[in-house]
């Protein structure tokens, strides 16, 4: 496996009333290129500070230390770029978890001893505090672009819309600033992702405003815009929470359809362990802005090391698990 | 079998939407014995939240009878409304809208106390404390803003608002979806002590099986605003017959799906 891109030691802390409140501490980790990488945990855990610090959107008061490292020949890859057809290499995910697990700094990973040796790209996007202006300094380097090489799906899709604008150029507009394409072909363009993500009647949905469209169809139009331009990673932070179960598991197939088809890599964000389990390859559990534990899905489920991820795993209610607690008879 | 303590009957609701009718809830019957738990469970737009403030009367419906505690709910008015209502308590998804987000924890709770004149001025300190003692609260969180407490605090003040006036029925609408899961198992601890040792009978909207499944004892399954089966929660997850309960079912994440080592 080849690294997307690779964290290092990264800190974020927000600045509120004069005081520093820590978001994520020393949170070194790899995401390979192809992979589906869940990062669980719940409320003030750093997980969508995270996801946040990888698509260079932390407000600029943020206090950010350590480095987000991007391989620019996978970003690079070309649209017709396929999948890894091989699971990835668990004796590598295991080392990672141990030097992990007991929070020493991350051990070097000799992902360079493979024939691609020039996959990890020697341009480390080092992040400043401005992230505005950290952007701007490092022009002349490589720097990955939200919305051509990073797609994010937030939570609420209204909050990403455009209300008083027809989504087919909302979308339309994406193909148009990323991939340069004149009027008629991003158009064109609209239309095909419309169909791609099973909007029924796309050619009515171009002309469709927001509020016209319900929950799980704003989200399958942002997730369009987000695909547009063919970025190599998508993100999406608790992408399905506001929608009920049944849109939830739709769109939880559709994230999955259209990450295979394009040879994605998915950061999947979520306070929920069993749909990150149903969708992930290797989940990454986060509490108070560390990364406790991170393994391939079998192993966080099955046999997890850290006792939260136990705690979380029996926090869940599912509906083949025995009976968590006595009801009482009623009357 | 005795009177049940809630019994609705035929409750129809239409809104007008583009100039055509629509059924938010469409002859739904169901009824709730003493100390028991039903819940509703179904897809966005089904009608679940539109049953429950249909029977808070918080909005009326076309038709349908609600009769509760052996009378009749929807003739009431005025003082008896009001009085009745004590008994009929709500606690929903977020109780940051539902409470006036400046008002201190001991406010939110002196409320139903004074306005059910259910203690003296004098009597009510103490009643607070007890009240957030039996939720599992500090009693100094009482002079608390609602805006500084957790979330999972926050819902724990409101059932303790709830259970102020001595209820039978609790609805509580989507009240554990919004907590974070270690907080969400002990909220449902607490309404389960609660039922055990007071009585209260809830109903409990939710679209999430696994947790219906680990509180209620019936479940009734929504669609387009009609009830489409109904039966022991834990049958009706086990071997769903209508198309929606098997959808539901289906779209429930899983932790061993994707996970055999």
């Amino acid at each position: 496996m080849t690294a997307l891109l690779s964290i290092r030691d990264l800190s974020v802390a927000y600045r509120g009333n004069g005081v520093e409140v820590p978001a994520l501490q020393g949170v070194s980790l790899e995401i390979e290129a192809g992979e589906r990488l869940a990062i669980i945990g719940e409320s003030g855990s750093g997980k969508s500070t995270l996801a946040l610090a990888i698509a260079g959107l932390l407000p600029g008061a943020a206090l950010v230390r350590g480095t987000i490292e991007w391989s620019v020949s996978q970003l690079q890859t070309s649209r017709s770029f396929t999948p890894p057809s091989v699971l990835p290499d668990i004796s590598l995910a295991r080392g990672e978890i141990g030097s992990f697990a007991v929070g020493s700094p991350p051990a070097t990973l000799e992902i360079g001893e493979s024939s691609d040796d020039s996959a990890i790209s020697p341009l480390a996007r080092e992040m400043s505090g401005r992230t505005e202006g950290g952007v701007k300094e490092l022009q002349p380097k490589f720097v990955p672009l939200l919305g051509r090489d990073i797609g994010f799906v937030f939570q609420d899709p209204s909050a990403s819309l455009d209300p008083v604008m027809a989504v087919g150029k909302q979308i339309a507009e994406v193909a148009h600033t990323h991939l340069n394409l004149g009027g008629p072909r991003a158009y064109a363009k609209a239309r095909t992702l419309l169909e791609r993500v099973r909007l029924p009647d796309p050619g009515a949905a171009m002309r469709a405003y927001p509020h016209q469209l319900s929950g799980g169809q704003k989200q399958r139009v942002v997730i369009a815009a987000a695909i547009a331009a063919g970025p190599r990673l998508l993100i999406a932070d608790e992408a399905t929470s506001a929608l009920d179960t049944i849109v939830q598991a739709e769109i939880v197939s559709l994230i999955r359809r259209l990450v295979a088809e394009d040879g994605m890599t998915l950061l999947f964000i979520s306070h929920d362990i069993a749909l990150a389990a149903e969708l992930a390859e290797r989940i990454a559990v986060f509490r108070h802005g560390k990364l406790l534990e991170l393994g391939t899905t079998a192993e966080i489920v099955n046999a997890p090391r850290h006792a939260y991820t136990r705690a979380l795993l029996d926090a869940h209610l599912g509906l083949d698990t025995g009976p968590l607690r006595r009801i009482g008879a009623p009357a | 079998m005795s009177t049940p303590l809630l019994a609705v009957s035929g409750l129809t609701k239409r809104y007008r939407r583009g100039g055509k009718a629509v059924s938010a809830v469409n002859d739904v019957s169901f009824a709730i014995e003493p100390g028991e738990t039903l819940a509703l469970a179904g897809p966005s737009g089904s009608g679940k939240s539109t049953i429950a403030r249909l029977v808070l009367r918080l909005i009326e419906p076309d038709a349908g009878t609600i009769q509760f505690e052996g009378g009749d709910f929807r003739s009431l008015g005025g003082a008896a409304l009001r009085a009745k209502r004590a008994r009929l308590q709500m606690v929903f998804q977020d109780p940051l809208a539902a409470f006036n987000p400046r008002a201190t924890v001991a406010r939110v709770l002196d409320d139903p106390l004074r306005i059910h004149d259910l203690a003296s001025r004098t009597e009510r300190p103490r009643r607070i404390a007890a009240l957030l003692e039996r939720v599992g609260l500090a009693s100094d969180l009482a002079p608390r803003a609602i805006h500084e407490i957790s979330g999972g605090q926050r819902q724990r003040v409101a059932i303790a608002r709830a259970i102020a006036t001595n209820p039978s029925l609790i609805v509580l609408d989507e009240a554990v979806s919004a907590l974070d899961v270690s907080v969400r198992g002990q909220i449902l601890d607490l309404l389960l002590d609660l039922q055990a040792t007071e009585r209260i009978a809830y109903l409990f909207i939710s679209h999430d099986l696994g947790v219906v499944r680990a509180i209620a004892h019936r479940l009734a399954i929504l669609d387009a605003g009609r009830i489409d089966e109904s039966g022991d929660a834990r049958a009706v997850i086990a071997a769903p017959q209508s198309a929606i309960g098997k959808a539901l079912v289906a779209a429930t994440p899983r932790l061993d799906r994707n996970t055999a080592l």
